[in-house]
């Protein structure tokens, strides 16, 4: 009976950790900014640079941001990844958006920044976009004496909303960062709410400037529409990941990934490759096994091969790649999240 | 007039289907729809973005959701 108290308690008490202050003027600020990103960048900009024709460093380059843009769960993901490998830039550029896609959106990294620590944040960020440069150019490499044969070029549409001047989404989204950060920011409350309240202003008199008619309201309904997507599945993963360390040991912990040897940044890796989490509960899953003494550096390696990739994500590529690169594919996360992790943990610290 | 509805699974996508019935009930319209999920199938038509909208073969909306009076044009205009 107490086993189920105390397994109970640890969920409740991890999920109040994840209800306070920090978590949420941190999250509420991101599912705006990534509403906006939805509605505002139009798709047809980005993926004019994956085309066929783009110079093969502004592909990588690119694919290795626009995951920042374009993507939040992986169902926005395999489609582009898919239409870059058979329609635009071929196997490397696609290799880069897949790996760095899920990984570095606004609401993972911001995520990973309150409730782990900044530094985690930066490392997975920073760790994500030159990893996956990495990861697409060795797959090019390896396979360059088979790229496949195209299926034929993009087809552009026309995109509904008004394409906005490139200053001002820069204004735009940089304000609503700044809000982010504010918000976050350990400077004293009425303060922040001051700032905050100045910078939310003048994101209104730029809303009522420049946005054209329903593009307001089609703003609202896609950042409702990721809170209901995301909000529930994090909750009960917090819940669950509070219950389940609860009753673990943490000498179990401690035992297999409490130091960063390479060993333990591998098996960090190999779990986050196979397993599923669904949009961002790697965070709460990262920060339960290290509240239990999991080491930094297997940390990162855990964050930074989980949302990539998983069984059911391969399955999918399989399909579009074939097994061979599938596997190669794999590999080469494994590998790279060990030595990044591994390097993380010994340098950095 | 044949419908098809190209998307992998993602809430968007089974939105726009209903979105589509809808349409068709109240515009009256009889069409055959469908729901393309295979990759495979979904590149031949040259799209990148999920979900996509394609009436009689040719592609009318790629990567957004339309608004109720784009979606009841476009049927109209095809039937």
């Amino acid at each position: 009976m107490s086993f189920v108290l105390n397994m109970l308690n640890g969920g409740v008490q991890e999920l109040l950790n994840y209800l306070s202050a920090h978590v949420i003027t941190c999250l509420v600020p991101a599912f705006f900014i990534a509403g906006a990103m939805a509605v505002l960048v139009t798709k047809g900009a980005v993926i004019k640079y994956f085309g066929v024709q783009a110079k093969r460093w502004v592909a990588y380059g690119v694919a290795s941001v626009s995951g920042m843009l374009l993507a939040v769960c992986s169902c926005t993901v395999l489609p582009l990844f898919a239409g870059i490998y058979n329609l635009g830039a071929g196997l490397g550029p696609a290799i880069t958006f897949l790996y760095s896609g899920p990984a570095i959106n606004i609401l993972a990294i911001s995520l990973t920044g309150a409730a782990i620590g900044w530094q985690m944040g930066v490392a997975r960020g920073v760790g994500a976009i030159l990893f996956s440069i990495v990861i697409g150019i060795i797959m090019s490499v390896l396979f360059r004496k088979e790229e496949s044969k195209r299926l034929g070029e993009i087809e552009h549409l026309p995109e509904e909303n008004s394409e906005k001047p490139g200053a001002f989404l820069v204004l735009f989204f940089g304000v609503m960062v700044a809000v982010l950060i504010v918000s976050t920011s350990k400077l004293t409350p009425w303060i922040k709410i001051a700032i905050d309240i100045s910078l939310i202003n003048s994101l209104a008199i730029m809303v009522h400037h420049y946005f054209v008619k329903g593009e307001f309201e089609s703003w609202m309904s896609e950042t409702w529409s990721l809170v209901k997507i995301v909000v529930p599945t994090l909750l009960i993963g917090v819940f669950v990941v509070g219950m389940v360390t609860a009753v673990i040991p943490p000498e179990w912990i401690s035992r297999y990934v409490g130091d960063n040897t390479l060993g333990a940044n591998l098996a960090a890796s190999l779990v986050g490759a196979l397993f599923y989490f669904s949009t961002l509960t790697e965070v709460p899953i990262v920060k339960g096994l290290m509240d239990l003494g999991m080491n930094e550096g297997p940390a990162l390696a855990l964050l930074l091969a989980g949302p990539a990739v998983s069984i059911p994500n391969l399955l999918v590529v399989n399909q579009i790649m074939g097994l061979k690169r599938t596997a190669a594919y794999f590999v080469l996360v494994v590998l790279m999240a060990t030595l990044t992790g591994w390097m993380y943990g010994l340098f950095l610290i | 007039m044949k419908i098809e509805v190209l998307g992998t699974g993602c809430p968007k996508c089974k939105q726009l289907e209903k979105d589509v019935y809808n349409a068709l009930a109240e515009l009256d319209v009889a069409a055959d729809v469908s729901k393309v999920k295979d990759m495979k199938k979904i590149m031949s038509y040259k799209v990148m973005t999920t979900p996509a909208l394609v009436i009689d073969g040719q592609v009318k909306i790629s990567g957004r959701m339309p608004r109720k009076e784009e979606l009841h044009q476009y049927i109209r205009e095809s039937e």
